[in-house]
């Protein structure tokens, strides 16, 4: 019987089990970042203990950076205490910071990839629950808590119970302006926000195939969105093309031997699945949420549901719950509602591509004047590739403002914030109550460039509409 | 240092109604600006539990008669979202000892755990009982039985699911694996010394 990468990838990091029957789990590759990290290393000082692999550990800074000033110290003493901090735990245990004077610093997500640091066929964590997205390469990658930051630094392992793997194909041909954002709001608005609890997500069939590796980051992001902790494509060539030359990608004879190992952690034909899941590509049509969990989303010529559409009393409490907080009235249409504000960036969506794709459509268009638009790019190495391209001067000549590298609008744990209740058209991945720095903010998640059509109308729009993105003749 | 052994949770509990009720509701990303989770419980639910004035608003955590309660109850999916420990820590600061949901997330359950603090599994039926129970009488006591996976209260039981690892972690006092995984150091370097991309 064959494996499936998960599996593959399990045993390979399998130390032994533990005397609660756990998993002694190799976290091959430690992401850290400056909020779910100090209490670690506090932990690790009261108990004196070393980091045990400080070369597998790699530290970023982004949730709490501004990206409207760039100078130190900011004008917030409390994320520049959590920065200094992060400098001084890297510095006293000598691990690899790529701090904001670095050229390299960026959302934990894109760094990690843009390095080439991550690899397939191997396992990463860090104290962020979209570590999911380094499943793209065919990575076991999950988020884990902050005691168990403590446990990687300390031991290079975690405690875990494996997962049960639900392979879900995408077949077909996505239509224009249909993107891997609305692929993932589709999945899990079908198979729900808890449906992935206790499942690794392996996503495949034609249209992962034919994905670039950002297109294949941007899914695997939300699969926590979905319950899902790990989520992952198999590796393939065009993974192996993206990796090739990162700086952290292997070099000379090491690369070779590396493609071969990476390869071969491919799931093999065959191989049993716990559930599988068959969605065709011609179903899909950009998506928009609506409510305050991200499985409460329709396509955007349909109308917000009526809480007598849930199917059981809870449902149709969440349904009210979510109207009541999105000031929304079921069985409208949500195209045309106003919005305020509109964020491009995020780990979901804050990468080079992201941003060409809307550069290319936003020429010669302006953002409406009752709208904020803010684009963030989600690193220093993509805002510098995008400034060369001159993708700034078209943000800006359209109305955005163009900003520094950080988690920004989408956690707001930083300047970028809502205020009251404005809504939100972000590219973001949680429309929670609150997510965006207001508790009484409204976030509607969509695509980088639905976030775009959004801004130059002023309200939820067609992209394809708005942009003249037409169907190809003949269908 | 040998771990206190959770073989049971007694005390008052509190229901706090939802399902998805996520980390950032938990505990909102504004109060994660720390260096230490220490004052964390006070800021529990903070903007469901608030007016954007500060005012405190009708929530079951701001009811004098919860007070001192020791056991949440909630929906579905309690926990989605962020992987954030600060969700679970604040829970556990404002000094509930265990949590008892429709479902969890899988990542605030395991946070949970190491904490040591049960997290357990009702149907909605029993969790309506169990809920209607304590809010008509907040004096109610409730004993979240790990041994016999039961929910103990007004002389019944309800069932109660969570799963054998987890289980017995906390029976024999393994919740916080730590000096397990620093005892297999040996196994890690052999294995660690096998897989190349892992070679300093």
């Amino acid at each position: 019987m064959g494996k499936s990468l998960f599996q593959k990838v399990w045993d390979a990091h399998s130390v032994k089990e533990l005397p609660n029957g756990q998993t002694q789990l190799l976290i091959g590759t430690h992401l850290i970042h400056e909020v779910t990290s100090p209490q670690a290393f506090g932990m690790l000082r009261e108990r004196g203990i070393p980091v045990r692999f400080p070369h597998r550990t790699f530290a970023t800074v982004d949730h709490i950076v501004p990206t409207n000033e760039v100078a130190e110290p900011y004008s917030d003493p409390l994320a520049q205490a959590m920065i200094e901090e992060l400098r001084k735990n890297c510095a006293d245990h000598g691990i690899t910071f790529f701090d904001t004077n670095t050229g390299h610093q960026g959302i934990v997500h894109i760094v990690g990839p843009e390095q080439g640091i991550t690899q397939p066929g191997t396992t990463i964590a860090c104290g962020d629950s979209h570590t999911s997205t380094h499943g793209a390469f065919g990575a076991i990658a999950f988020g884990i808590g902050t005691s168990q930051v403590r446990d990687v630094l300390a031991t290079q392992t975690i405690a875990l119970n494996p997962l049960k793997v639900r392979r879900i194909n995408v077949d077909g041909e996505l239509a224009p302006g249909v993107y891997a954002k609305d692929v993932i709001l589709h999945i899990i608005r079908l198979l729900g926000t808890k449906g992935g609890t206790g499942f690794a997500y392996e996503y495949g069939g034609s249209v992962f195939d034919g994905f670039s590796m950002e297109e294949r980051m941007t899914v695997c992001n939300m699969s926590i969105e979905g319950g899902a902790r790990v989520g992952y494509v198999n590796p393939d060539e065009t993974t192996v093309e993206y990796l090739k030359g990162r700086p952290y990608a292997p070099k000379g004879a090491g690369w070779d031997r590396a493609v071969e190992r990476w390869l071969s952690f491919a799931s093999d034909p065959g191989c049993e699945y716990d559930d599988v899941v068959n969605i065709r590509a011609e179903d899909i049509a950009p998506t928009v949420t609506w409510g305050i969990t991200p499985g409460q989303a329709v396509f955007i010529h349909e109308n917000i549901p009526t809480p007598d559409e849930g199917g059981t009393e809870s449902a149709r409490d969440s349904i009210s719950e979510a109207l009541e907080h999105m000031s929304f009235v079921g069985g409208e249409p949500i195209k045309g509602i106003p919005v305020d504000v509109a964020f491009l960036g995020s780990c979901t969506n804050g990468r080079l591509s992201d941003l060409k794709e809307v550069a290319r459509y936003l020429e010669g268009h302006k953002v409406n004047p009752r709208v904020k638009a803010i684009c963030v790019p989600g690193s220093q190495g993509v805002s510098k590739i995008a400034e060369e391209l001159g993708l700034d001067r078209i943000f800006k000549e359209a109305g955005f403002e163009w900003r520094a590298a950080g988690c920004s609008m989408c956690l707001a744990m930083n300047p970028d914030k809502l205020i009251g209740d404005q809504l939100c058209a972000s590219s973001s991945n949680r429309n929670f109550k609150g997510r965006q720095g207001s508790p009484t903010g409204r976030t509607i998640l969509m695509s980088p460039l639905m976030v775009a059509a959004a801004a130059v109308t002023g309200e939820i729009a067609d992209a394809r509409e708005v942009f003249g993105i037409l169907e190809p003749a003949g269908v | 240092m040998a771990l206190e052994n959770i073989l049971s949770v007694t005390g008052r509990a509190v229901y706090v109604p939802g399902d998805d009720i996520d980390t950032d509701r938990i505990i909102p990303a504004r109060f994660m600006k720390c260096v230490t989770f220490d004052g964390l419980g006070e800021y529990l639910f903070y903007d469901t539990r608030h007016t954007p004035d500060g005012e405190p608003k009708d929530h079951p955590l701001n009811d004098p008669r919860h007070e001192g309660a020791s056991i949440l109850i909630s929906g579905n999916n309690f926990g989605c979202g962020s992987s954030r420990e600060h969700a679970p820590q604040a829970i556990y600061r404002a000094g509930f000892r265990a949590v008892i949901a429709e479902s969890f997330a899988e990542i605030f359950f395991g946070n949970s755990i190491q904490l040591g603090m049960p997290c357990v599994t009702a149907d909605a039926a029993d969790i309506r009982k169990l809920a209607t129970a304590v809010r008509e009488n907040p004096e109610t006591e409730v004993t979240v039985d790990v041994t016999d996976r039961v929910v103990r209260f007004n002389g019944g039981e309800i069932s109660c699911g969570l799963r054998d690892g987890a289980r017995q972690s906390l029976l024999e006092g393994h919740w916080d694996p730590i000096q397990d995984l620093l005892e297999g150091a040996p196994d890690v370097e052999a294995l660690a010394g096998r897989l190349e991309y892992m070679r300093a």
